[in-house]
């Protein structure tokens, strides 16, 4: 983990409120869902954002982001050549040695970003993705190529089949199953996971401040207590999690 | 050279700069980052007698300039704090200070006991923090109740006691003459603003306690004044603390009144950042021909 200044190579829009920036950061070691906190040098905020690897290959580092707010519009602006700090690798990324038998691995909007990651990174493994979008669809390439099975499903039937992606996943066929994306729906696939004792790892997305474990904000309850999503996270396994009961 | 040592409380601060409590765990998280050695001082993360485990909910957000916490002195209580983290801290060679929060008197007092066999430098006594339900702040709104504590508190402790103070007592210099006067040795302040954000999609408060801790750049000006309200009003020393995020910005608390200052919400911004303010101390010192930081404390 280091704290550097990297230069933009490239910054460009993808579709709707996504954004993909390429940064030079040569010869490091980044493990499939590991993050890095980003700040732009100018601009009146705050926090460095939490954004996850979408893809390193020994030179440039590759963040897909969507625009949510003060600071990821600030980044969608920045131009090539300009430097952005950035703090990482942080947080445990997905447990590779551990990972067994045929995977599902279940994304959901800018929550794909690490399993595109991931998805080269399981080369040995015998994979089905299942990525899920509201309208339009991204970023499809690393897991046309190293899938065996792609599933699209859009909210709105645009592409794909129409509806949650999750209505489209036969639970039984996988040992293993990996997810990030919206809250709502890591929840279900970890209730799944557990009622049919499916070994499930979800990478989850929390309102961090420091992202080095020392300011506490972005608290995970687990079987074993308070943990934080940025040092033992952001990876947990299914059973670990303690996932509160939804009112809806 | 420029002379950049503050005594404080009998303690030599190899400069003024401290990491504030909260924003810098026990140290171990940053000591990949910079040499934490540097500091002249690390406050812990605020400890209570027994562990806590914290508020539920949402703890961060984020305001304009500023942010929010609520995460409610999750810590793992003095005992772990003596045996464990205080070992941590110990290896960075500058000053302990042990932050200590309760809810009650009587967990005060049983937590200064246990840390006045410790190594720790300075106990620095937080009677404001706002985010835990009963006691902490409660304790520093009306300097009345503040006096009651701090004079029982110091009747028992071995430790140099510095009041964390909170920007939402009823007068901060009443507040600050009352410490002194019920023997604290030293004030720090000030603690974050007692603030609230809504989410306006879910019609409900952000934090489950509704009220959470306001701290950053925003509330720096509020701050120093209150700094500068105490020194008017105290003869005792203070470390100033409030959004501090620049060299600049801790030579106006220093300029203020204050002999220290504490870097907290700033560490987000940029983890090496106390350097940063260090480095920019020392070089106006040079560049105004200040042989010594001491000349400039109180100065306004």
């Amino acid at each position: 983990m280091e704290l550097t200044y990297s230069s933009i190579i490239q910054n460009k829009h993808i579709v709707e409120d996504i954004y993909e920036m390429h940064l030079e950061f040569e010869n490091k070691e980044i493990n499939p869902g590991q993050f890095f906190m980003v700040k732009s040098l100018e601009g009146s905020y705050l926090l460095p954002r939490p954004i996850s690897v979408y893809d390193y290959d020994g030179k440039i580092l590759k963040l897909l982001y969507k625009v949510v707010g003060k600071g990821t519009k600030i980044f969608s602006k920045l131009k090539t050549e300009e430097k952005v700090q950035i703090l990482g690798p942080l947080g445990n990324g997905f447990p590779l040695q551990d990972i067994k038998g045929k995977v599902a691995l279940i994304g959901g909007g800018i929550g794909i970003a690490p399993l595109n990651y991931l998805v080269k990174n399981l080369k040995a493994f015998e994979i089905d993705s299942y990525l899920g979008f509201r309208d339009k669809i991204y970023s499809l390439d690393k897991f046309e190529e190293f899938s065996q099975k792609l599933v699209i499903a859009t909210e709105t039937g645009n592409y794909g089949k129409k509806g949650f992606v999750t209505d489209f996943v036969n639970w039984e066929d996988y040992d293993t199953l990996i997810t990030c994306g919206p809250e709502v729906m890591m929840n279900k696939i970890i209730k799944i996971g557990k009622d049919k004792s499916i070994k499930t790892y979800a990478s989850l997305e929390k309102r961090m401040a420091c992202g080095i474990g020392a300011c506490l904000g972005c608290s995970v309850k687990t079987t074993s207590g308070i943990k934080r999503a940025c040092k033992e996270g952001p990876v947990f396994s299914g059973e670990e999690l303690v996932v509160e009961e939804q009112p809806w | 050279m420029v002379n950049l040592k503050v005594d404080f409380l009998g303690k030599e601060f190899k400069n003024p700069v401290l990491s504030a409590s909260g924003t810098f765990g026990f140290g171990e998280e940053y000591e990949d980052i910079f040499d934490i050695s540097r500091l002249g001082g690390i406050c812990s993360k605020g400890l209570t007698l027994n562990k806590k485990e914290g508020n539920e909910g949402i703890r961060i957000w984020e305001t304009p300039m500023g942010m929010m916490n609520s995460i409610g002195l999750q810590n793992p209580g003095v005992e772990s704090f003596i045996s464990r983290e205080i070992n941590i801290m110990k290896k960075f060679n500058t000053n302990i200070i042990a932050n200590l929060g309760g809810n009650t008197e009587e967990e005060y007092l049983k937590g200064i006991e246990l840390l006045n066999t410790s190594e720790v430098d300075i106990i620095e006594l937080n009677i404001s923090c706002p985010n835990v339900k009963e006691g902490g702040m409660a304790f520093g709104i009306k300097s009345k109740t503040a006096y009651d504590i701090v004079k029982k508190c110091k009747k028992v402790s071995k430790k140099p006691l510095m009041i964390k103070l909170s920007p939402n007592a009823e007068n901060i210099g009443e507040m600050a003459k009352a410490c002194e006067e019920a023997g604290g040795d030293a004030l720090s302040l000030v603690n974050t603003f007692s603030g609230m954000a809504v989410d306006i999609d879910k019609r409900s408060p952000v934090f489950n306690n509704i009220y959470a801790g306001v701290s950053g750049p925003a509330i720096k000006p509020i701050a120093l004044k209150m700094v500068h309200e105490a020194a008017q009003n105290v003869d005792i020393p203070i470390c100033g603390v409030g959004g501090i995020s620049s060299g600049r910005d801790a030579l106006e608390f220093i300029m203020a009144g204050a002999s220290l200052i504490q870097v907290g919400t700033a560490n987000f911004m940029k983890p090496d950042i106390c350097i940063d303010i260090i480095n920019e101390i020392e070089v106006f010192l040079i560049k105004e021909n200040i042989k010594d930081i001491k000349e400039i404390i109180g100065i306004v």
